[in-house]
C-alpha cells in the first residue's frame, strides 16, 4: 500500500466570526489547502461537523460546501462523531485514499456556533450526550467532565489547583500561534479564581466553544505534484473506538478505554509505541479530558497523569510537548472542526512551519480527537516524510 | 413538541422500570434490549428499587435550555442498590453537602419545563437524600 499524504493544509483563525456563515468558512479553508496542494483537484470532500443541522438548520453540507468551493460533482459526505467529528471525517479521507478508490481528498471541518447564543447552544450541543437518559436530567458535556472530575479527585486525591497546569500550558503556546482565539497567558491565580462551570470544572478547565474551519488535502505520496515545495507528511497509522455514549452505562468512567484503543490501534500500524512519538495533539475540550487521555494513553499510571503537567514534560521543551499550538483551551475548541485543527497544526510542526512554537527535530506526531468523555476517540500518527 | 418520545419511556422516568436478563441476572437500567453483560435477549421486565448511593456528584451552574429555572441544581452518578449507575438530578437536599457514597432513594419530580403555555411539563426522577439516612 503506498503511503497517504498529506499535500495541503488551511485554516481560519478560531473565534466568533458573526460576519462570516457557516458556508463561507468552510470555503476559505477548503481553497487555501488547495492552494497549499499546488492546485491538486479532490475528487472527494469529507466533512466533520456537529451542529449545523441543528445551530444552523443546515443538513447536507456534502452538496453545499463542495458547490460553494466551485468543486460542484464531487463526492460529499459529512461525518458526525461528536467532538470528534473532525477526526472522523479525517479517518474516512485516509480510508478513501488509502483504499484506491480515490487519488485525492479533501477533508474539511467545520463549525458554526455563533448562529446562536446563550442556552440553546449549550442545549445543542448537550445532545451529544444520551438525550433520553443525560440530557433530559439536565446534564451538558460540561455537566459530564464535572461528575468525571470529581469522581478523579475523591478516587486518586489529586490536589485540584493542580489541573491549572493544562490551560496554563495551552494558554502559552497559543500565543505564538496566529490561528489562536486566546493569545495571552495566563497564571494560577487566573486559575483559582476563575468561576466554576460544573462543580469542579471551573472556566479555566474548559475549552471554549468558537467558530472555525480547517482542511487538509490526501493524496498518495505518487500523485503529488512536483511543484510543492513543502515536506510532505504521512499518515503511518489510523484507528477510530467507541465507548458507551451515556457515561453511566461504564463500569470505570476514568478508564477512557477507547481513548487507550485507539492508541493502541494506531500506532500498532504505525510499528511504533506511544512512547515513540515527538509530540502527542491531544484533546483537553476538558483539562480532566487531558489527564485521562494521558493515562490511556500510557503516558503515565492511572490516577497519576495529573503530575506531568507539574515538572515540565509537556511544555515544547520538555519530553513529551502536547497542545503545541494551543490546544482547544486557547487555539479554541470549534468542535467538529477541531479535529482537523489538530490535524493541521501537527503538519505545521512536521513540516517545520510552526514559527516561534517550532518543536526542534519533530519528525513523528500522536493526534487523538475524542467526542464526549471518549465516547468516540480518533487516534492518528503522522510522521515527516525524508527527503 | 417531542410527546412521543416522553410518552414512550414514562415507566422508565415515573417509576425506573427496566430488566433483567434472563441468562445471567444482571439488572439492565435502561432497558436495552440486548444484556450488556453476557450480550443475550434480555426484555424481562424489573422493577427497580429506587434506592442507591451517589457515585459521582456536580453542580451545574449553567444549563441547557429547558433547565435555566432550576439553576443552580446537582447533578449525580447514582449507583442503584441493583448494580446499574444512572443520572439523575438530586434534590430535597437542604443545607446538606453531597459527598460521594451519600444514600439517596428516587423520587418523582418535575424535570423539565419547556416554558410557553403550549409548552409540556416533563416529569421523571429525582433522587433524594435517603430518608433513613436523615433521620
Amino acid at each position: 500500500m503506498s503511503d497517504v499524504v498529506i499535500a495541503g493544509v488551511g485554516q481560519i483563525p478560531v473565534g466568533e466570526h458573526w460576519d462570516v456563515s457557516l458556508r463561507s468558512q468552510a470555503t476559505r479553508a477548503v481553497l487555501a489547502a488547495i492552494k497549499d496542494a499546488g492546485g491538486l483537484k479532490p475528487q472527494a470532500m469529507y466533512i466533520g461537523n456537529l451542529l449545523a443541522p441543528t445551530v444552523s438548520h443546515q443538513s447536507n453540507l456534502g452538496a453545499l460546501l463542495p458547490d460553494w468551493s466551485n468543486l460542484t460533482g464531487i463526492e460529499g459526505i459529512t461525518v458526525e462523531a461528536a467532538g470528534a467529528s473532525g477526526g472522523g471525517a479525517f479517518r474516512l479521507g485516509y480510508l478513501a485514499v488509502a483504499s484506491g478508490f480515490v487519488d485525492v481528498a479533501i477533508v474539511v471541518g467545520v463549525e458554526k456556533i455563533t448562529d446562536v447564543v446563550g442556552p440553546e447552544l449549550e442545549r445543542a450541543i448537550a445532545e451529544s450526550t444520551d438525550y433520553d437518559y443525560e440530557l433530559a436530567q439536565g446534564l451538558s458535556l460540561t455537566g459530564q467532565a464535572g461528575l468525571v472530575m470529581q469522581l478523579y479527585l475523591h478516587e486518586y486525591k489529586a490536589p485540584r489547583e493542580a489541573f491549572a497546569a493544562f490551560p496554563i500550558l495551552a494558554h502559552e503556546n497559543a500565543v505564538g500561534n496566529p490561528f489562536a482565539m486566546y493569545r495571552k497567558p495566563i497564571n494560577q491565580k487566573a486559575y483559582d479564581s476563575a468561576p466554576m462551570l460544573s462543580e469542579p470544572v471551573n472556566l479555566m478547565d474548559m475549552a471554549p466553544y468558537a467558530d472555525g474551519a480547517a482542511a487538509v488535502v490526501l493524496t498518495r505520496r505518487e500523485l503529488v505534484p512536483e511543484s510543492i515545495r513543502h515536506p510532505l507528511v504521512k499518515v503511518s497509522g489510523s484507528s477510530v473506538s467507541s465507548d458507551t455514549l451515556a457515561l453511566h452505562d461504564r463500569t470505570d468512567p476514568l478508564a477512557f478505554d477507547a481513548a487507550r484503543l485507539s492508541v493502541e490501534g494506531a500506532c500498532r500500524q504505525a510499528g511504533i509505541l506511544p512512547q515513540d512519538v515527538d509530540f502527542f495533539e491531544l484533546t483537553d475540550s476538558f483539562s480532566i479530558y487531558a489527564v485521562l487521555s494521558l493515562e490511556a494513553a500510557g503516558f503515565a499510571p492511572r490516577g497519576e497523569g495529573w503530575k506531568l503537567g507539574q515538572d515540565g514534560t509537556l511544555r515544547r521543551d520538555g519530553k513529551l510537548p502536547i497542545l503545541t499550538m494551543g490546544g482547544f483551551k486557547a487555539r479554541g475548541n470549534p468542535l467538529g472542526a477541531a479535529g482537523i485543527y489538530q490535524v493541521v497544526e501537527a503538519a505545521l510542526q512536521l513540516r517545520g512551519e510552526a514559527g516561534s512554537n517550532q518543536i526542534p527535530n519533530a519528525r513523528r506526531a500522536l493526534v487523538q480527537n475524542l467526542g464526549g468523555p471518549a465516547s468516540t476517540a480518533v487516534a492518528h500518527v503522522l510522521e515527516r516524510v525524508n527527503g | 413538541m417531542e410527546n412521543p418520545r416522553h410518552w414512550r419511556i414514562r415507566k422508565q422516568r415515573y417509576a425506573l422500570v427496566g430488566e433483567v436478563c434472563p441468562h445471567c441476572e444482571a439488572k439492565i437500567f435502561p432497558p436495552r434490549d440486548v444484556c450488556p453483560n453476557c450480550g443475550g435477549e434480555a426484555k424481562t421486565q424489573f422493577n427497580f428499587s429506587g434506592k442507591g448511593t451517589v457515585f459521582s456528584f456536580t453542580v451545574m451552574n449553567d444549563a441547557p435550555a429547558g433547565y435555566e429555572k432550576n439553576l443552580p441544581y446537582a447533578v449525580a452518578l447514582v449507583k442503584l442498590e441493583e448494580g446499574p449507575i444512572v443520572t439523575a438530578q438530586l434534590t430535597d437536599l437542604g443545607d446538606q453537602p453531597v459527598q460521594i457514597g451519600m444514600p439517596v432513594e428516587m423520587v418523582t419530580r418535575r424535570i423539565r419545563d419547556d416554558g410557553d403555555e403550549k409548552g409540556i411539563i416533563v416529569y421523571g426522577y429525582k433522587f433524594r437524600p435517603a430518608m433513613s439516612s436523615a433521620q
